[in-house]
């Protein structure tokens, strides 16, 4: 047993190749944004068209549909639904099950179909499986700054701050 | 923790309000929501029935600011009390930093603090967490009501505590919330370690802030 959750790091390389898989997806699938969101409900990177909602809230509420849904497919004998989709009446989103630890969320508008998303998506999640399996496997989130004794005070100082002394 | 972003410098830290239904875990949300200044927080999300009852959680970004070059936030999350929610307070747990377990003080709603903490250590358990380790704090809310059961037979029954079986950690440690009290301390010879708990009424907002920069500050020690 673990005191939390597995460690992993997302780096500046890390978000460099993830760059490159989504610009491209995007690009051949004229779709407007790309998120990778972690499980946990934290947002790891967006590509594309920045966003016009809060993205912390969306990936918080992302990592909860994909985890119900996920409940929902083992009550029908599923391992898991891999792939979900919201469909709007301009805006629609796609969302991809990346290495059973995060999840893509594709959104597009009525430039470009369904079928055309999901025939793209294909080689994009196929990428970002092996990125993110690569990443996994590294040791843990290696030194954090909160080894710095530095860090450990002024994080304090702020949280005083912040929730009263 | 669950992930350090070095490409985006965040650390996000996830803390979850468990206990009983009714207990006052939204209220405690909604209370740091009223009170922090805007630019420090986000929207509170809360998935709730047509009653106001929690169904899947409440959600809330508290942004504690740049920390050596990182930018530090805590997501707080409530899970549904009710005890045929499981499903999905269960996966609200998944990748939490630390864990505020708020207990109903009344007398009558003992049943249901000890069924709550069971279902958290059980449900802990599933996704491989040993609740000795996880960041954890207790608060027995509503202690302005007439019938609160008092605080020895509350800690009694949901917090007596777990064997210290770490030798360096076995010693004298002074509760720094409650004077002459210990988190750390021997029970019948043997060494037992105690969450650190927090009296409140979150209705009124009291003993919300003590809980929360307690927990956080366990948890921030607890990263990398």
């Amino acid at each position: 047993m673990t005191a939390g959750a597995s460690s992993w790091s997302f780096r500046e390389e890390d978000a460099q190749r993830l760059q490159a898989i989504l610009g491209r997806f995007l690009h051949d699938a004229s779709a407007r944004t790309a998120l990778i969101v972690d499980r946990t409900g934290q947002l790891v990177a967006t590509v594309g068209e920045a966003p016009v909602f809060d993205p912390t809230a969306f990936a918080s509420l992302t990592a909860a549909d994909f985890s119900a849904n996920d409940q929902l497919a083992r009550m029908l004998g599923e391992p898991e639904f891999g792939a979900l989709f919201h469909q709007g009446e301009r805006e629609s989103m796609y969302l991809a099950d990346i290495a059973r630890r995060v999840i893509l969320v594709v959104l597009f508008d009525t430039r470009t179909t369904l079928g055309l998303v999901k025939l793209r998506v294909k080689q994009a999640v196929g990428e970002l499986n092996l990125l993110f399996t690569a990443m996994f496997d590294r040791d843990g989130a290696g030194r954090g700054p909160a080894m710095e004794s530095e860090f450990l005070g002024e994080a304090e100082d702020e949280i005083d701050k912040l929730f009263g002394a | 923790m669950s992930m350090i972003n070095y490409a985006s410098r965040e650390i996000n830290c996830k803390l979850v309000y468990y206990g009983p239904g009714l207990g006052g875990k939204t209220t405690n949300l909604e209370h740091v929501y009223n009170k922090v200044a805007p630019t420090s927080r986000g929207k509170m999300i809360s998935l709730a029935t047509e009653t106001e009852r929690t169904l899947f959680f409440d959600f809330l970004p508290v942004d504690l600011g740049s920390v050596r070059g990182f930018k530090v936030k805590f997501h707080l999350y409530t899970v549904p009390g009710q005890v045929y929610y499981n499903a999905s307070r269960k996966l609200i747990l998944k990748g939490v930093d630390g864990v505020v377990f708020v207990a109903d003080s009344q007398i009558d709603r003992m049943d249901a603090n000890i069924e709550a903490m069971q279902n958290l250590y059980e449900n802990m358990a599933q996704y491989g967490y040993d609740m000795t380790r996880v960041p954890f704090a207790v608060q027995y809310n509503k202690r302005d009501l007439p019938n609160a059961a008092p605080i020895p037979e509350l800690q009694a029954a949901l917090n007596p505590g777990w064997a210290v079986t770490d030798p360096s950690r076995q010693r004298l440690t002074p509760d720094p919330q409650h004077e002459g009290e210990y988190l750390v301390s021997q029970q019948d010879g043997q060494w037992v370690e105690r969450a650190p708990y927090f009296e409140a009424v979150a209705l009124t907002g009291e003993g919300v802030f003590d809980t929360l920069r307690a927990i956080s500050k366990t948890v921030v020690k607890s990263l990398g």
